[in-house]
């Protein structure tokens, strides 16, 4: 501080809380409620009107036409079940390679490592997205990609495009946001309890179920949002190792042109589900850990 | 619990595997840009850097690489300032709706990216006549906010408001409060929150989808244009490549910003 003033001012901010709460406000809610729930609001009313078959013009009246059609439609809800089950594997596979990973950067490796391997995790997130579904176009390929390659030698072919390519695929996306919480929870964890737990004659697998399942819970469910909802929306993944297999993402890229009000009912569905997932898992203090 | 010698070594080897999953998928892009074939194919037959050499001097990638620069900086310019004001505003006032519009500001990376993307889409067609690259910064700035504003926040709250208090007890009014002891003890949050957005925006094909008017190419539009043209591959193998090696770039800004940061610049 070079100067200070002689007699205490206040100032106009000071004086007028509300009005410089407003000031700080009045643009970040333009933009955030104007142009974006304003957006988010147009496209669910949009779900609710329907497109004339002959014309190819939107129809403005309500009705609940498209969500009959997504619900009744076995091949609609068939793309629904799968993207779920998707979104269900990924997170499952997500948490078995994150477990014992995060255990190893938190409690066997060295303390000095632990910053290292964290960058280690936290790189691949810096990867272009669309970078890292590639280079899985490059491993899953048929006959050519390094998968087949590997495996040929035993007979095998790899996995190919398709279902399980985009299982794998996905699954490498979003790892990091599982291994993270895990680690941030399992570094957290009082060793003090875990000595308690032996004193008290569990073993490690009982201390394991008993104390630290328990306790990194929030964590895990903290990972498995991320993990659940990024693969229940995405779309470019299927596109490019998916083969002939579509998830929701798709079905809404596929009619947005032709037909928005189908596409955006079908929008509303991953929203919902995670919406319902959130609201399930609130109980646990997951929220609280992101 | 102690961990037995066994139990350690299974750990180790399954963590072993755990990176190899994650490392091997990139060594292969960073391989692949040097293959002398014109495909996927591995293992390649040879290596060649007459791609790396070729994709510098391609006309499209350098455009590309242009427009994303120009669009991440903008969007991120305009994410700091709607993001620290709402972080300031949110961190230092209570009123009636702040949960609310603490969720809202969540929700572009919270939805999935191709429900913001036609939202967008259909009211930008609609009321705004077409897309421009204009829509694609909006679309952005709209997602990129929720970064700057989570690392302000964080910073705000661990300052307290006494700083402020002892400045405007010293007769500063608001704004010198704020550009003399708010802005400067906030930078490193700001660059934080600034490097996160950028990279953010630089990275994002969905919502740049259905926002860039036509004829505008980001870098992973380019990459998503030419990825099923078999004569473009090994160009589309050395951005990927590229790209994978920037990536190093902002985990070591990061690490630089951590310390002076107990929270590693928050890097998520």
């Amino acid at each position: 501080m070079t100067t200070v003033a002689t007699t205490p001012r206040g100032g106009f901010g000071y004086r007028h809380p509300r009005l410089r709460l407003a000031g700080l406000l009045t643009a970040p809610m333009l933009w955030l409620v104007a142009v974006y729930l304003g957006s988010l609001g147009a496209l669910l009313l949009t779900a609710f009107w329907t497109v004339d078959d002959f014309t190819g013009q939107v129809v403005r009246d309500l009705t609940l036409k498209n969500f009959q059609q997504v619900f009744t439609n076995p091949a609609y809800y068939g793309v629904i079940l799968r993207t779920v089950g998707i979104a269900v594997l990924v997170t499952l596979l997500c948490l078995v390679l994150a477990l014992p990973l995060a255990t190893f950067m938190a409690r066997v490796a060295a303390p000095r490592w632990r910053p290292l391997l964290v960058a280690l995790v936290l790189t691949p997130l810096w990867a272009s997205y669309l970078v890292k579904v590639y280079a899985w176009r490059a491993m899953l390929a048929p006959e050519e990609g390094v998968i087949s390659w590997f495996l040929s030698p035993l007979g095998l072919d790899g996995p190919g495009f398709g279902f399980l390519g985009i299982v794998i695929t996905l699954t490498y996306l979003w790892l990091p946001y599982m291994v993270l919480p895990i680690y941030a929870g399992l570094t957290r964890l009082p060793n003090s309890m875990l000595d308690a737990s032996a004193d008290l004659g569990a073993r490690n697998g009982r201390t394991f179920r008993s104390v630290v399942l328990p306790i990194l819970f929030p964590s895990i469910v903290a990972g498995s949002i991320f993990t659940f909802s990024l693969s229940l929306g995405d779309y470019i993944t299927a596109q490019i190792v998916g083969g002939k297999v579509i998830m929701l993402g798709n079905v809404v890229q596929i009619n947005y042109v032709v037909n928005l009000p189908f596409a955006a009912a079908v929008a509303t569905i991953p929203v919902i589900i995670v919406l319902l997932y959130l609201a399930a898992v609130r109980r646990s203090g997951a929220l609280e850990n992101i | 619990m102690t961990l037995s010698r066994g139990t350690k070594a299974v750990l180790a080897v399954l963590a072993f595997i755990a990176f190899s999953f994650i490392y091997i998928p990139l060594g292969v892009i960073l391989i692949n840009s040097f293959s002398a074939d014109k495909g996927l194919g591995w293992p390649p037959s040879g290596l060649t850097t007459q791609w790396w050499a070729k994709a510098i001097e391609n006309d499209g990638v350098r455009e590309a690489l242009w427009t994303s620069i120009w669009v991440a900086a903008v969007a991120t310019l305009v994410a700091l300032v709607l993001g620290t004001l709402l972080s300031l505003a949110l961190g230092r006032y209570r009123f009636f709706g702040r949960e609310s519009i603490s969720l809202v500001v969540v929700l572009p990376i919270a939805l999935p990216g191709i429900v913001t993307g036609i939202a967008l889409n259909n009211v930008f067609t609609t009321f705004l006549g077409g897309l421009t690259i204009y829509t694609l910064i909006i679309g952005h700035a709209t997602f990129c906010i929720v970064v700057v504003y989570n690392n302000a926040l964080a910073r705000i709250r661990r300052l307290g408001g006494s700083v402020e208090e002892a400045s405007a007890d010293l007769g500063a009014n608001a704004w010198q409060t704020f550009t003399r002891v708010t802005f400067p003890l906030m930078r490193s949050a700001l660059v934080a929150g600034g490097v996160l957005a950028f990279g953010l925006s630089f990275d994002e094909i969905i919502v740049t989808t259905f926002t860039a008017g036509p004829g505008i190419t980001t870098l992973p539009i380019w990459i998503y244009q030419n990825l099923f043209r078999p004569n473009q591959a090994p160009i589309v193998n050395v951005v990927a490549a590229a790209l994978v090696i920037i990536s190093i770039l902002p985990i070591y800004i990061a690490q630089k910003l951590s310390s002076d940061d107990d929270r590693g610049a928050g890097v998520m």
